[in-house]
């Protein structure tokens, strides 16, 4: 398998922070029937990065930006979860022992079990790490 | 009180004579300036060519513009040596506009300072404590060394720690201060705080922003002072142009040394006493930068009554400005620069909205700016750094604290024709 399989497209956009931003995106993406997997906000200072993992990308991309939204790709990668208690522990631990710096990171859990997201600034490397240790990385067509 | 009685008080006619014969070499003293040379020969206008002080309307105004293209030394008319002190003003884009002063302006300048305060009582008995800026503003220096020509004690205090200012008020017995009025107004709130009376307190000297009567009945209230309004430029040295005399009726500008004429800005005709329009100063007594009818973008008039203290015309308090300068906390601070400072940074667009507001009686300003589309990573942290740097960079060039807000591409509002960028919403003074 090719580290680049791994490789996930987040859709991170700039949203200034004030009523109705969320609401006006996620409207866009509901009129392109894009299904939004995993989501979460990030708040500084009177603005934010609204980041979403999605089935289309590409499309929800181009939708946005022809709304006028400041859109961008950011790479990032999903490692598996057991989804019970302690299962953030296991992996925490794993990536910390690899010496992997997380920038930041969001979780859900959906039909594949629970999914840790994570921005890495080396992604590459994260990648090789954490295939060694034995957790399991989500590939790219399971979201899309 | 006089400083100077016999020139203070110059009867019309020798006051007319006298500023003939200062504006007659004031002509000569600007053929040293290239810039003065070339605007004289374009008019084709002679030193002899102004006979009398009426003929000052056919010499061309000077701009602001005019001085920032004369960086740095453009409007000097003496050598560099002879020159022994330099302060900067804000310029309408990103440079300063620099001004010079030989040993003898800075004699003649606190000299005029020392006038205005002995004007309102104020003697060699008197402690003063100068809150004001001392770096390149001339608010500091200028006082600093008109308020020791007096005589008067000086504590050099400057600007901030607002507790240490009002235990030396305290400690100190201080009578006088000098700073802004908005400055003023947060020490009596810290003041009060503290639970502590400023007792010794009797005259209190307020300039470098317009500021309203209700405002002087608050301060004068609040601090137990009797507040006198101060208006200078530093084109025109700085502080130390024109003051209230006791009479709290208009300020003496001093004719003897600023040849005043109000004209209305669009057309650049004189208007008649009484009628408010921009006031154009030719300085009288300066030396190493003279300057021939000065825009000073102020508005004002000259009132038409005399003053019960003899000391000739007075104009009224400066309501407003014929140009888009704004004063935020005492600094000046121009649009333009604001657009000039933005241009030079890629990651934000061109477009960009100013609000001003005054919360705890200090102004506040806040600049939206557009971040640029095909410079946003995706990352929040770059987002940060970008707001970090335009707060620097605007620190940089306005000397002034602002908040920065980064906005969507195309969510501020386009103009077609006059742009309005700035929403001032102080409360009118």
């Amino acid at each position: 398998m090719e580290p680049e399989n791994f490789v996930i497209r987040q859709i991170s956009i700039f949203s200034e922070n004030r009523p109705g931003r969320l609401a006006a995106i996620a409207q866009a993406l509901g009129e392109e029937k894009i299904n939004i997997l995993a989501f979460s906000i990030a708040e500084a200072n009177g603005f934010g990065v609204v980041r979403a993992l999605v089935d289309h990308p590409e499309k929800a991309h181009d939708k946005l930006q022809s709304l006028g939204f400041n859109v961008a790709f950011t790479e990032v990668i999903a490692v598996k979860m057991r989804d019970q208690p302690g299962g953030l522990y296991e992996i925490a631990k794993i990536l910390g022992d690899a010496g992997i710096n997380i920038e930041y990171s969001y979780a859900y859990s959906g039909k594949e079990g629970a999914v840790l997201i994570l921005r890495v600034d080396q992604v590459g490397d994260a990648i090789t790490k954490i295939r060694k240790t034995g957790a399991t990385l989500l590939e790219r067509s399971v979201f899309h | 009180m006089f400083w100077d009685k016999k020139i203070e008080t110059l009867k019309p006619a020798d006051l007319t004579a006298l500023q003939l014969k200062r504006l007659k070499k004031t002509l000569a003293q600007v053929q040293h300036v290239p810039f003065y040379q070339k605007r004289l020969a374009d008019a084709g206008l002679k030193t002899t060519s102004i006979k009398t002080l009426d003929d000052i309307k056919k010499i061309p105004f000077t701009k602001k513009q005019d001085l920032r293209d004369g960086y740095p030394f453009g409007f000097f008319a003496v050598p560099l040596k002879k020159i022994v002190r330099i302060h900067t003003t804000s310029g309408t884009t990103g440079k300063p506009t620099v001004v010079g002063y030989t040993r003898k302006d800075l004699d003649t300048w606190s000299d005029l300072i020392a006038r205005n305060m002995t004007m309102v009582g104020i003697t060699d008995d008197d402690i003063f404590q100068n809150m004001v800026n001392y770096g390149m503003f001339t608010g500091g220096l200028g006082f600093h060394y008109g308020a020791e020509k007096v005589g008067m004690t000086v504590i050099p205090s400057a600007t901030g720690n607002t507790r240490r200012q009002i235990e030396m008020i305290n400690d100190f017995g201080v009578t006088t201060i000098h700073c802004t009025p908005s400055y003023a107004m947060h020490l009596s709130e810290v003041a009060e705080e503290m639970g502590t009376g400023l007792d010794s307190l009797k005259t209190g000297i307020f300039g470098a922003e317009a500021w309203s009567e209700s405002t002087r009945k608050s301060l004068e209230g609040r601090l137990g002072v009797t507040a006198y309004d101060s208006y200078g430029l530093s084109e025109l040295f700085g502080p130390g142009v024109a003051f209230e005399c006791p009479e709290h009726d208009g300020l003496h500008i001093w004719h003897d040394s600023y040849l005043v004429e109000i004209i209305d800005p669009k057309t650049g005709e004189h208007v008649g006493d009484g009628e408010r329009g921009e006031m154009v100063v030719t300085p009288l007594v300066k030396e190493a930068m003279p300057l021939l009818r000065y825009r000073t973008g102020d508005v004002t008039l000259v009132m038409e009554d005399d003053c019960l203290c003899r000391r000739g015309k007075k104009i009224a308090r400066i309501t407003g400005r014929s140009d888009d300068m704004l004063v935020i906390r005492g600094i000046n601070v121009f649009p333009s620069q604001i657009e000039h400072v933005l241009l030079e940074i890629p990651e934000v667009g061109n477009q960009f909205m100013v609000y001003i507001d005054r919360i705890n009686h200090l102004d506040e300003m806040t600049v939206d700016v557009e971040i640029n589309r095909e410079y946003f990573s995706g990352e929040l942290a770059d987002l940060a750094i970008l707001q970090k740097k335009v707060v620097k960079e605007l620190r940089d060039a306005l000397e002034l604290r602002t908040t920065v807000k980064l906005v969507e591409p195309g969510s501020l509002p386009r103009f077609e024709g006059k742009a309005k960028r700035v929403i001032d919403r102080r409360e009118v003074v």
